[in-house]
């Protein structure tokens, strides 16, 4: 904008060919609709060689001896690699942040040298002409594995005569918590009623379509190492490549073409795959590893984990006064490399009560070690037990002094106009609109006219419920988020534009795509600010050699920071284009405007010049500008979020299901949603992430679940046995916006990413409770499996 | 000779193309359309049969193609999603699931669309509940299936229209 602009009160969205709030298909999605995506597994290189991996059967073992002559001289074997092998070359990670105090973690090698902590460690390589023969050459090999006691169930591993995961660390406590604000026990003391439960939220894995997937090539002639990684964060994995493998910056390029879905799961630093750079680099030549689904299972991060007691008390009038919760979480035998899987729980103290205007609230994280998969951040880190845990006790509250569900919300959300303001946590807002959404979601749901429908079906025997959940979601994470806690992971980003010859623009950013739609965003926040077609700005992301310094796609970054960044570098590259075509035209940059790639007339519109034909003399004939005038035609713009250490973004979800009581069995009618992302810049890419978030949220709620026995061992690690919500169960979602921009940014968009994931089991959960009220039955569990439902009613 | 080292000559006609090779007689379908004829449009997702990512025509029906070896397609006739598409039998539908931003990611959409195209054959007038049905064997972790449902119900709308204008 200019100043003038500015003056007359105008925004991006007057610009005459803003492509900002409209739901322009993705330009990147064809390809893919059409089979011709490149995917990892996709790419043909020369001298290609595969690895696969022995894995420990036990969830605990010391490795006594590895016999692999058999594996060395079988059919089409190029190495056999032991962890003592790989770690010549990359050396150990200890996960943990300074901003975590207390927080540990034991060394962690990419292939398990003296002990494998969970079923599931790599402890073997094999490097083989094909995965076929490599696999084959696995069988081969004889393990002498010597079995350790395990330590499974967290609500035991602290206790004295557990054993001790890592002797070195003195206990299996990863991390503790604790938080205590306002007169907690005062509150309690004074409350109308006081409710509590347990609740608790099962594990849970990322199950990306596209499993894990990397190719690593060292050049020895060119001295360069070339990572083509299915990945969300390529300059985080340089950086950290070069540290464990001793690499300066220049000899590591990290590339990320296609990516089948993340979630999360695809931001952390994998044993495997730091072996598979590790090969690559000793054997000279591309060396592939793709997860297979039965090693996904056991070697993904899984999520969640936490056993959460917590009580809440309510006034007469339904006021929140207080609330209390002690969470516990299993992160398996290593906090995860290097983000830490601390995070999670500190999230949970941060989130609990978060909507609301309650100021008495003490809480207890506890973190501790296991031998399971390690679990670490997946969409939505901590939210969806905050949200369970908060509006699980605001439903029971409400019951317990006999107000609607809905009425009790109304009642303690933070007031929209009561911003900026601070939660009990201790978390910032800058601006909410809990009331506003809330309002907005009872109305689209008809919620009246459903619990008349409720209460006319229960006289019938038919047992209806319907769940409400407020929920915030952190978005647009600064340096606060990992940056101050030592980790090299960027918070800022950068756009890099090029103005071409013939009037396109090649947009290069570090953020990245993996289907959310990011390229597209970038393209219409570029196409607006520049003033050229959509279709002329062609946008890279995903190559650390090729575009800016970034922090790559992870809780909900792209749009809120990325798209920011490129805002002001389509602002900068047409504030260049107007100065040259100014002296060109005997005008003034402010006489004159950049409308789909034609220089422009300011006042009138009048086409003065195309941007082809200013290239066409900017770049083959500059001999006929004046001496002194140098045209920029790229130019890069940064930006990181700095006023506040995230962007809240809030919004309310429901649910409306029904439960049949002899069996169990939960069928999902439908689903709302209102949220505040602020600023949308694809309304259609925005709804689809929080109806694809919801249904990830549906799946943690009635279905996923890594189910472990007493020794360790993941029971069900197979598609067909770890059940993923499938279109027949899913409802149809209605998904209603609120808009309050971030002030932080021109641009004032948030993410919208994560916000299904977080409120929708929460709202499952109540509307499954809400359906059993008749019976005084109640489930706290997820998966609330019809299992669960059966017990709550006594059945089973 | 090992039994990972026997190996068939199989002959069959892939996205119109007779194709003939020596497979190892453990190679599956995908395997055998992605390594060794680069049609890399189909995707591994589990390799045992629930995922539906690796979905190809076999005679004209939709099969898991990592449920099938490749010499059991000896004789057969394979269409791929390159081939749907190169065909133009599936154009409305792609189009439709750009519009309706019916995936993200896309890793299922090739096996999606696979399974579309005979559902669409089978019945041209499917309710949304039969749509649901029919992807309720092909997974899709990105989108929460809702715009899949709408976009093949844009499809139907459209191409009823488009009859009743003939």
């Amino acid at each position: 904008m200019s100043v003038i602009d500015q003056m007359k009160g105008l925004t991006f969205l007057d610009r005459p060919n803003s492509y900002i709030g409209r739901s322009v298909p993705r330009p990147n999605a064809k390809r893919l609709v059409q089979g011709r995506g490149t995917y990892v597994d996709d790419l043909r290189m020369p001298r290609l060689a595969h690895v696969a991996f022995l894995r420990s059967p036990y969830a605990h073992a010391r490795i006594r001896g590895l016999a692999t002559s058999a594996a060395k001289a079988a059919p089409g074997v190029i190495m056999v690699a032991t962890g003592a092998d790989i770690a010549k070359v990359c050396t150990p990670w200890v996960g943990v942040l300074t901003h975590f105090k207390g927080l540990k973690s034991a060394p962690q090698y990419a292939v398990a040298i003296e002990r494998a902590c969970w079923a599931g460690e790599a402890i073997c390589a094999v490097v083989a002409n094909s995965r076929a023969e490599a696999e084959d050459a696995i069988a081969l090999i004889e393990a002498d594995l010597e079995p350790l006691p395990v330590t499974v169930d967290m609500e035991t591993a602290l206790d004295p005569g557990t054993p001790i995961i890592h002797a070195e660390l003195g206990d299996n406590l990863a991390f503790e918590r604790t938080l205590d604000v306002g007169d907690v026990d005062g509150a309690f003391r004074d409350a109308a009623a006081v409710v509590e439960n347990t609740f608790s939220v099962g594990r849970h894995t990322g199950v990306t379509l596209e499993p894990r997937s990397i190719i690593a090539d060292w050049n020895e002639g060119e001295e360069k190492l070339t990572v083509y990684h299915s990945f969300q964060a390529p300059h985080m994995m340089q950086d950290i490549v070069c540290k464990h493998l001793g690499l300066p910056e220049a000899s590591v390029r990290v590339v990320c073409k296609d990516v089948g879905g993340s979630f999360g799961i695809k931001v952390h630093i994998y044993p495997d795959e730091m072996a598979t750079v590790a090969l690559a680099k000793i054997l000279k030549r591309p060396v592939k590893f793709i997860a297979d689904r039965l090693e996904s299972f056991v070697s993904d991060i899984h999520a969640r984990d936490h056993r959460v007691k917590a009580k809440m008390a309510v006034s007469a009038e339904g006021e929140i006064l207080a609330i209390e919760m002690d969470d516990l979480t299993g992160i398996g035998p290593y906090s995860v490399y290097p983000r830490t899987s601390a995070v999670e729980a500190n999230q949970v103290v941060n989130l609990t009560g978060g909507p609301y205007k309650h100021q008495n609230y003490r809480a207890r994280a506890r973190v501790v070690f296991q031998n399971k998969v390690p679990m670490c951040q997946y969409r939505a880190v901590g939210h969806p037990i905050a949200v369970m845990v908060t509006e699980g006790l605001v439903d029971q509250a409400a019951a317990a002094i006999g107000m609607d569900p809905a009425e009790i919300r109304r009642r303690n959300v933070i007031r929209d106009d009561a911003h900026p303001s601070i939660a009990a946590s201790g978390i910032k807002f800058e601006k909410l609109s809990h009331q506003q959404s809330l309002e907005k979601l009872l109305t689209m749901m008809d919620y009246d006219g459903l619990r008349k429908e409720q209460a006319e079906l229960r006289a019938k025997g038919i047992y209806r419920g319907i769940g409400l959940a407020a929920f915030i979601e952190i978005t647009n994470p600064s340096a606060a988020f990992y940056g101050v806690g030592g980790a090299r992971i960027s918070a800022q980003d950068g756009c890099t534009l090029r103005l071409n010859p013939q009037g396109g623009v090649i947009a290069a950013i570090g953020v990245t795509e993996q289907g959310q739609g990011t390229e597209s965003v970038i393209a219409q926040v570029v196409a607006t600010a520049v003033g050229v077609p959509m279709s002329d700005v062609r946008v890279v992301t995903g190559d650390t050699d090729a575009t800016p310094y970034g922090g790559g796609t992870w809780a909900c970054r792209a749009a809120g920071i990325g798209g920011e960044a490129a805002w002001q570098s389509g602002k900068a590259l047409r504030a260049n284009i107007l100065e040259v075509a100014a002296v060109i035209l005997q005008s003034t940059p402010d006489a004159l405007d950049v409308r789909e790639g034609k220089i422009v007339d300011k006042a009138t519109g009048v086409e003065r010049m195309t941007l082809a034909e200013l290239g066409r003399v900017a770049y083959f004939r500059p001999d006929t500008l004046p001496a002194d005038l140098k045209p920029e035609f790229v130019v890069t713009r940064h930006y990181v979020p700095k006023d506040y250490p995230f962007a809240f973004t809030n919004g309310m979800q429901a649910s409306y299901l029904e439960v049949d009581t002899d069996t169990g069995f939960v069928k999902l009618l439908k689903h709302w949603c209102v949220e505040d992302c602020g600023t949308v810049l694809n309304p259609q890419l925005v709804d689809e992430q929080i109806r694809g978030g919801i249904v990830q949220g549906i799946g943690a709620a009635l279905f996923e679940h890594c189910r472990y026995d007493s020794q360790g061992q993941m029971l069900n690690g197979s598609m067909a046995d770890y059940l993923v919500p499938m279109s027949s169960e899913m409802p149809d979602m209605e998904v209603g916006h609120v808009v309050t921009p971030t002030a932080s940014s021109e641009l004032g968009a948030k993410g919208a990413g994560e916000a299904g994931t977080a409120g929708a089991p929460a709202a499952v959960i109540n509307a499954i409770n809400d359906a059993l009220r008749p019976f005084n039955a109640h489930v706290s569990v997820q998966p609330a499996r019809p299992e669960e439902i059966l017990r709550a009613l006594g059945k089973v | 000779m090992t039994p990972a080292a026997e190996t068939h000559t199989i002959s069959l006609i892939v996205n119109g193309e007779r194709v003939t090779r020596a497979v190892a007689a453990r190679m599956h379908l995908v395997d055998f359309l992605r390594e060794q004829l680069d049609l890399t449009g189909s995707h591994l997702g589990c390799e045992h049969g629930v995922c539906g990512a690796c979905t190809v025509q076999v005679d004209g029906i939709a099969v898991r193609g990592c449920l099938m070896l490749a010499v059991q397609a000896d004789g057969a006739t394979v269409v791929t999603i390159e081939g749907l598409t190169d065909s133009g039998v599936l154009a409305d539908v792609q189009e439709a699931f750009l519009q309706r931003n019916a995936l993200q990611c896309g890793f299922c959409t090739p096996g999606m669309l696979t399974t579309i195209a005979e559902l669409l054959t089978v019945d041209p007038d499917p309710s949304r509940d039969t749509i649901r049905d029919a992807i309720s064997g092909n997974y899709c972790r990105c989108t929460g299936y809702h715009a899949i449902v709408d976009a093949v119900q844009n499809v139907v709308v459209a191409r009823r229209t488009k009859e009743a204008a003939e």
